[in-house]
């Protein structure tokens, strides 16, 4: 240890203890707390009349795998997840090209343009979106009459809602993904690109043996950043359907929102918190072990 | 030659993406402008036949939204400027100090990032409850008070601070305090002012918590308050265009005005250290 | 556990008159738009006590009220739909009124019509007074109806089903003869109640919707969607259902009081008359349309901490003349039979079928998870109707539910009926 070593251990722990506290108290704590409450029976009984509640071990689990709706929640937030992710991934990617490229001019401008749907108020654009899909009076709609195409109730129809708001999702979040995008391009070393050319290869093909091999990491980490992102799907379906119609857009935070706040079954809805928990888990750890075998 | 088309067709790309992604928001300003039922009709329009601020009016003096506005500017503000101080005290801490388990507390901390917020939620109500903490301004701040990824983006933005630099300064027979104040604030201000705008958009654009933890109409946050309304009126069309166009307005304001720090803090949580 | 009496407290509130009170008052919805309007001549009468009204919209309501009081931040007085009563009782949460209603000059338990009444109490305690009325009856369109042969409105079932086949035999496919959105637990619930179904069964442990009883108002509700008589579509689904009501899509609608005054808004003055309102019909005629005990009550919650005046501004909004006044504001009907000899009231054509059956009500079960057992029936019913599930099965997945929902329930009254039994240490 350097000399002063003392004093700057001390100093050490005086400037980390406020957020340690409060990460503490108000982060970690809770998380524990919630695995604790999903082992008990705690609900609107035992708010009122604590003596109510019980050590129920891993009941709240059983009766969640037990239910339906556990699972109507579980598949489609995997639709949304799987789904949305690659999509935005990929449109992220095609305007990371195209406003990186060395032909375009105001690049400043169409990234602003790009990112700022991401920087807007989720509620406020669930807003916006619902009356855009409104079926007789919304543009969307509209703008299919004009193509020829029926118009869909994009949020009354069980077919269909997920997809609209997958939409939404995806025109929110691809800016971000494509700022990361432009980052990792503008990485690339010229000299690849010096060299694919002196090859003969042209512009399709130095995308494919060039750009997409070396935009390889960035793009299994956005993909996994992005999928776990959109498991946490809550403001829009609570705003634009309510889970509905049939249930088609009840997603896991949603459902637990429900449980916990609406019916105050909080055992039962720290069981989903912790499953959901379990789910980014496993995806996370995939992601590390497939970053390790390509490093490897 | 080629290249010339090459350059329109991009071009062409190029804009028709940024309309695509811009439409909703324009329209929602268009909307906003037009008188009540205009936007609900058949053919759908585009654009108001008169412009008119009636409905901006309307929510000021009818619906309250001038103290919805204050209470988010409160909420975002001051969790901005405590989570500020506190994540670069401790994002110092574990870049430059040396202490015994500093790596240990590093990777914990960042397993945590691991575990989505909403999994604390339940129980961290119930302790803001047992606080007495629940339907108030700090109850409405805590969760964004300190939170890890804070932390972990000023930490890998210090760790890239000259040694040589603190080294000086304790030869001078500066405290530890001191040199954090004096000489690493001021050069870590790039990444200072990423983690505010991170910290003021994301705690602005809050919107389960503050539904959770605020009850008085009068404390709720402009997310909430909108999510409110728009279930009262939903046939009002342009009236919750215009809350729309108030609660979107600020955000987009500091990030254009800010973007470059923005990006610069986006692109540096990108990269893994 | 007893309550302290109220009059101890009025004379620490007499004590402390100088400070001035403040109550906070949620309403709920429209209605916690119109109180705001009796308020003051309140504070008139009552120097010293100011009201703050916060005005809750009803989509969150429930959540609201429930994370207020879990949060321990709940108002003095609140408005409270009346099927919430037992829950928030269950929870310890709201003031038993039985004494101050004794002494009461103002609120009598006969002046209420029976069923409404009924739904505030307890475990044989009173904890809410009832404000206004909310029952769903049938909203017609005479004039089609008229056409297809029917002068007057259907009273039974199977005249109901009658004026329903003549009108989609003369409208066609693109026309509706009823509207019952899906994802309304209403509609089922009556139909359910008139066919003597209990809904729940063995002091409510049970759910009862696999019994013959229930089966049969199911397969009427689920039929009106086979046969074609209403649309496959929720609430929100259609555009604007009261340009929809005066363009003839639909013919009748089951719905509540609170669409005479929006009809009469927003249909055009020359549409006045094509609409009227009947009780609903019974499965064997007139007198077995029972309907829902629905409306809401202004409670007191227990951790008020001006419990007095908070009982002042229920009894306020009790009177006869103030029930008739808020009538008047929000055509909200009045929970005070002698509140309905109002002029306008009385003389309002379209209130009198409410009135009818008013008569006929039958409260829901009291069972603190009543909310939650409603969203799942309609849930249920819509897999039934629109997700292609056999009736069968979502009946019996809905029972399997609502089962596992009721155990806490049964686990409770297991355990007060074991302690009750059990001699109690030292004797009482």
């Amino acid at each position: 240890m350097m000399p002063g070593g003392r004093t700057q251990a001390r100093a050490a722990w005086l400037f980390l203890t406020p957020a340690l506290i409060f990460i503490g108290v108000f982060f970690f704590l809770p998380v524990i707390a919630g695995l604790a409450l999903s082992l008990t029976n705690f609900d609107i009984y035992a708010i009122g009349h604590p003596e109510n509640v019980q050590f129920a071990g891993l009941a709240n689990y059983r009766a969640m795998v037990h239910t339906d709706l556990f699972w109507t929640a579980l598949e489609n937030t995997l639709y949304f997840a799987f789904v949305g992710a690659p999509l935005s991934v990929l449109v992220a990617l095609g305007a990371a090209l195209l406003v990186n490229s060395r032909l375009t001019r105001w690049p400043a401008f169409f990234r602003t343009a790009y990112f700022a749907p991401f920087v807007t108020t989720l509620v406020a654009v669930a807003v916006v979106w619902k009356y855009l899909y409104h079926p007789r009076y919304g543009l969307l709609d509209a703008g299919l009459a004009a193509l020829g195409v029926h118009p869909v109730d994009w949020l009354g129809d069980p077919r269909w809602a997920m997809p609209a708001i997958i939409l939404v999702a995806v025109w929110r979040s691809f800016g971000y993904n494509m700022l990361i995008f432009i980052a990792g391009l503008q990485r690339i070393p010229a000299e690849l690109y010096e060299a694919a050319e002196l090859d003969g290869a042209g512009s399709w093909a130095r995308l494919r043996h060039v750009t997409l091999p070396q935009l390889a990491p960035t793009f299994l980490f956005v993909g996994v950043i992005t999928a776990i992102g959109f498991f946490q799907l809550f403001a829009e379906p609570y705003v634009m359907t309510g889970g509905g119609p049939l249930k088609s857009t009840l997603s896991m935070v949603l459902y637990m929102y429900e449980e916990g706040f609406r019916w105050w079954r909080l055992g039962s809805a720290a069981a989903i918190a912790f499953s959901l928990f379990v789910l980014v888990l496993a995806i996370t750890l995939i992601q590390l072990r497939l970053e390790r075998e390509r490093t490897s | 030659m080629r290249r010339r088309w090459a350059s329109v067709a991009l071009h062409a790309v190029l804009v028709v993406g940024a309309a695509l992604s811009l439409f909703p928001l324009l329209w929602m300003v268009s909307g906003s402008l037009m008188s009540t039922g205009e936007a609900n009709s058949f053919p759908p329009r585009l654009l108001p036949h008169h412009a008119t601020l009636a409905h901006y009016a309307a929510l000021f003096t009818q619906l309250d939204v001038g103290r919805y506005f204050l209470n988010s500017v409160i909420v975002a503000g001051f969790a901005t400027a405590v989570s500020l101080f506190i994540n670069s005290l401790a994002g110092y801490a574990l870049a430059k100090l040396e202490f015994r388990g500093r790596e240990r507390l590093f990777r914990i901390l960042v397993a945590g990032l691991v575990i989505p917020a909403q999994v604390a939620m339940l129980p961290l109500f119930l302790l803001l409850r047992s606080l007495g903490l629940v339907n108030t301004y700090l109850g409405a701040m805590i969760p964004a008070m300190a939170t890890i990824f804070g932390v972990f983006l000023i930490r890998q933005y210090v760790l890239s601070v000259p040694d040589d630099l603190l080294d000086a300064a304790r030869m001078d027979g500066a405290s530890e305090f001191r040199i954090y104040w004096s000489v690493v604030l001021p050069v870590i201000r790039p990444i200072l002012a990423t983690l505010a705008i991170f910290t003021f958009l994301s705690t602005w654009n809050d919107f389960l918590w503050p539904l959770v933890i605020l009850s008085d109409n009068a404390k709720y946050t402009l997310p909430v308050a909108l999510a409110g309304l728009s279930g009262e009126h939903v046939q009002d069309t342009e009236l919750m265009l215009a809350g729309s166009v108030v609660t979107v307005l600020p955000v987009l304001a500091v990030f254009i005005g800010l973007q470059r720090f923005y990006v610069a803090g986006i692109l540096a949580g990108s990269t893994k250290g | 556990m007893r309550v302290p009496p109220a009059w101890p407290l009025v004379l620490l509130a007499a004590c402390h008159s100088s400070t001035a009170v403040t109550l906070d008052f949620w309403g709920l919805g429209r209605e916690g738009e119109v109180v705001a309007q009796l308020v003051p001549e309140f504070e008139r009468e009552n120097p010293g006590v100011r009201v703050r009204v916060q005005q809750i919209p009803w989509t969150a309501a429930h959540e609201k009220l429930l994370t207020a009081y879990v949060g321990r931040s709940t108002p003095d007085v609140a408005q409270l739909g009346n099927t919430w009563v037992p829950e928030f009782v269950a929870l310890g949460a709201l003031l038993p009124l039985d004494s101050a209603i004794a002494r009461s000059r103002v609120v009598h338990p006969a002046d209420y019509f029976t069923g409404i009444w009924a739904t505030n109490v307890v475990d044989r305690a009173v904890y809410g007074v009832p404000w206004y009325v909310d029952t769903r009856i049938l909203f017609y369109r005479r004039d089609l109806l008229a056409q297809a042969g029917f002068a007057a409105p259907p009273r039974s079932w199977a005249e109901w089903l009658r004026a329903m086949a003549a009108l989609k035999a003369r409208d066609g496919p693109h026309r509706w003869p009823i509207y019952v959105p899906t994802n309304e637990w209403q509609p089922i619930v009556t139909l359910a109640l008139q066919a003597g179904s209990p809904i729940l069964k063995d002091t409510a442990q049970y759910g009862a919707f696999t019994d013959p009883p229930f089966r049969r108002a199911f397969d009427f509700y689920a039929d009106l969607y086979t046969r074609g008589y209403a649309p496959r579509v929720g609430i929100t689904e259609v555009g604007n259902i009261y340009q929809e009501f005066a363009r003839g899509t639909y013919a009748m609608w089951i719905t509540g009081p609170w669409n005479i005054g929006e009809f009469r808004r927003r249909l055009p003055p020359n549409q006045q008359k094509i609409w009227a309102t009947a009780p609903m019909p019974g499965p064997e005629g007139a007198a077995s349309g029972v309907g829902l005990a629905g409306g809401s009550s202004l409670v007191v919650y227990r951790a008020s901490r001006h419990q007095a005046e908070a009982w002042k501004l229920v009894e306020y909004l009790s009177r006869v003349d103030l029930e008739e006044r808020f009538y008047r504001l929000s055509g909200d009907l009045p929970a005070r039979r002698d509140a309905w000899r109002d002029p306008v009231l009385a003389a309002d054509a379209a209130a009198r079928a409410f009135y009818e059956q008013l008569e006929r009500v039958v409260p829901t079960p009291p069972v603190p998870e009543w909310e939650l057992i409603a969203t799942r029936i309609f849930d249920y019913g819509e897999q039934a109707i629109r997700g292609g599930v056999p009736r069968d099965t979502a009946l019996a997945r809905l029972e399997r539910e609502v089962n596992q929902i009721l155990a806490r329930r049964r686990w409770l009254l297991a355990r007060n009926a074991a302690r009750a039994a059990a001699p109690a240490g030292g004797g009482r």
